[in-house]
């Protein structure tokens, strides 16, 4: 009989099996639903991928439509290394858009690009930092479910959003559409070679391999991921739980900040409806595919992204509802999990012998 | 002003029908030790069930059926993942939500601003003459009516028989409950299905009755907000009752200062009230639950480890 026999030795590079595994099955509920609706599911793949390869334009938009993720994903894997679910990215990257545009409009409308650049990122940053601390000291204090609260609080700050544009912010010669005026051109950031690849691009990137270095080469990313692994021990090792709690949270909050900036000064130029997409939502299946590997955050992101953009060829091309991304984003994180247990088993076909690992293992255990 | 005030209480119950079913549900899935996140996706596909069975049936017993089953047959995608596989419970909820949202996004794109079955209010005679009292709890939905007994019920099941017994011992210790011969899975898998079309009955309550409708938006957080009640009534499904009134009381003052255009308080603040009411609640019970006995289930959000 075929049966899963669990390995002893986890198989090197597993994430990336179980990640592959996820596409692969993703892949399969994709067909499963082309062929529901009637459609040739090798036509539909054909035309998402056209839409993605076809030219350099259209591969670019992957990467504006990655930039945000990256940034989310980032955000939630911080938090996730140390055991913390942030599921409010969403309202982490609406207020760093607020408070982008709040700067680029009305702290330093005159500013030039070189002081209102760096003006808006880090202001981006502190707004996500500030919204995310609402949850970490209730968990850091209190002991409130971070889950529930950060969740909570998206609501909270995409009401305050809609308020803010459409009510005092409102672009007075906007003709009643809902959304501020337009920002400075001081603050739009730069885009690349005549796409709409942004800054923001290249600065997820850094943030990506930065964050990689403080998690793996510093004294601070080594405790955090000690109180990730067993919170305990890292008590009776003196570590400050607490005070990380917050500073994770924080910086998971300024990553998902940067994110709203990026969409703000990078593409729509101003604060209005279309910022809270879902991108924060989405920043977890990032964060999870790239096994919480911050280096490995942009390639999951980019993966996203072209779902993303295959989804809408789709609505242009066979007039499915694009939204069809989001069915195969849920069998993507699904898919993730048949392949963290695949990953961890092997197959033995009838006939063979056991895993020769196991049997490697064996006299060694009784050394 | 007695009027106001009945006028109020009577949109309080109304407002809470859903977030008390779903939160029911959601104890009921707890307590065997499964937590499911998925619940706003379960209620979002059990709202477009009800409707779209409503809309090509036109029968409201089978719209009620679809939608409460739909939600069913999606938390047995979270039952196979946590149970089965024993994935990650938060992450495969939060999935679940993903692929839920995404599945009524897409199927329900044409249903966008059809007609369906309406399930309106049913005074049950006699009972809804009673002045006051009458009009506040009598003159309501069907959906309402069936809380009434589902809660207790669920609490009675719960509580004083045996199959509750087993549920609330697997969710306890499952190593103890499966040694005393306890089939863990099997009461797991029944409880996070059970959870599932409660869930899948709030949903159908939004679209057939509270908001009649389709729109992708309708349940607005309301799933989330059942988690916390969740633990805000301790997961006893009696104290739902409740969690979910302070939910549909703030809907309904939300309601009665636009309807008398009262500008006491902005509208946006409003809107956030149950939302930040919510967190409040959720902070007072882990400050006053620090010395008691009831705090959060050892293993909420932990995945299930138990060898099979």
């Amino acid at each position: 009989m075929i049966r899963l026999e669990k390995r002893r030795d986890p198989v090197r590079g597993r994430g990336f099996v179980a990640a592959g595994w996820a596409t692969v099955i993703a892949f399969i509920v994709g067909c499963v639903i082309f062929a529901c609706f009637g459609i040739d599911p090798i036509a539909a793949y054909a035309a998402m991928g056209k839409g993605i390869f076809s030219s350099f334009d259209s591969f670019s938009e992957v990467l504006v439509k990655a930039t945000p993720l990256i940034f989310t994903g980032l955000a939630v894997a911080v938090a996730a290394m140390m055991m913390l679910w942030n599921i409010g990215a969403e309202g982490q990257l609406v207020w760093g858009g607020i408070f982008a545009a709040g700067t680029a409009l009305y702290v330093f409308p005159g500013a030039p690009a070189w002081l209102l650049v760096p003006a808006v990122i880090a202001a981006s940053a502190l707004g996500g930092a500030a919204w995310s601390l609402i949850p970490a000291v209730l968990r850091a204090k209190f002991q409130v479910n971070e889950i529930l609260t950060t969740l909570l609080l998206n609501y909270v700050a995409i009401i305050y959003m809609e308020h803010l544009f459409y009510g005092p912010w409102r672009d007075p010669a906007g003709f009643g559409f809902p959304g501020t005026a337009q920002l400075p051109e001081a603050a739009h950031l730069i885009r690349f070679a005549g796409t709409r690849i942004s800054l923001g691009f290249p600065l997820a990137l850094l943030c990506a391999v930065l964050l990689y270095y403080l998690v793996n080469r510093s004294a601070w990313g080594y405790q955090v991921r000690v109180i990730g692994r067993e919170q305990r021990a890292a008590r009776y090792a003196g570590f400050n739980v607490t005070g990380k709690v917050l500073t994770v949270m924080m910086l998971s909050g300024a990553f998902a900040g940067m994110a709203g900036m990026a969409e703000v000064c990078g593409i729509h130029y101003r604060l209005q409806t279309g910022l809270a997409v879902g991108y924060g939502y989405d920043g977890i299946i990032v964060a999870w595919l790239a096994g919480l590997n911050p280096l490995a955050i942009p390639f999951a992101a980019v993966l996203l992204g072209a779902l993303f953009v295959g989804g809408e060829q789709l609505q242009s091309v066979l007039g499915l509802p694009s939204t069809i991304s989001l069915i195969l984003e849920g069998a993507l994180l699904f898919g993730l999990f048949v392949g963290q247990v695949l990953s961890g088993y092997r197959l033995v076909m009838p006939g063979r012998s056991p895993d020769p690992g196991v049997a490697a293992d064996k006299p060694e255990a009784s050394v | 002003m007695i009027e106001d005030l009945t006028f109020i209480a009577q949109i309080s119950i109304k407002s809470s029908v859903a977030v008390l079913l779903a939160t029911v549900g959601g104890i009921i899935n707890e307590r065997s030790g499964v937590l499911n996140l998925g619940i706003e996706g379960m209620m979002l596909i059990g709202a477009l069930a009800g409707f779209a069975a409503g809309h090509f049936t036109q029968s409201p017993i089978l719209a009620v059926a679809a939608g409460t089953l739909a939600g069913g047959l999606l938390s047995l995608v979270h039952a196979f993942f946590t149970i089965t596989l024993r994935s990650n419970q938060v992450l495969s909820g939060l999935a679940l939500t993903i692929l839920g949202t995404g599945l009524a996004n897409f199927l329900g794109r044409a249903l966008i601003g059809q007609s369906g079955v309406r399930i309106r209010q049913w005074p049950i005679p006699y009972l809804a003459d009673i002045p006051v009292l009458g009009d506040i709890f009598f003159n309501q939905s069907p959906f309402a009516y069936a809380a009434y007994v589902l809660v207790p019920l669920a609490w009675f099941v719960l509580y004083r028989t045996r199959i509750g017994l087993m549920l609330r011992a697997v969710g306890e210790d499952a190593r103890s409950a499966d040694a005393a011969g306890v089939n863990v899975p099997l009461v797991r898998t029944a409880s996070v299905f059970s959870g599932g079309l409660f869930a899948g009955l709030a949903g159908t309550y939004l679209s057939l009755s509270y908001t009649p409708g389709w729109k992708e938006t309708m349940t607005g957080g309301q799933g989330w907000i059942a988690i916390a009640m969740v633990i805000f009534c301790m997961w006893n499904p009696l104290l739902a009752f409740f969690g979910a009134l302070l939910f549909g009381g703030l809907t309904a003052l939300q309601f009665f200062f636009q309807a008398t255009s009262m500008d006491l308080i902005p509208s946006y603040i409003l809107k956030m009230l149950p939302y930040l009411l919510t967190i409040a609640v959720l902070v007072l019970v882990s400050v006053f639950s620090k010395h008691g006995k009831s705090a959060s289930p050892a293993d909420l959000g932990v995945p299930f480890q138990r060898e099979l």
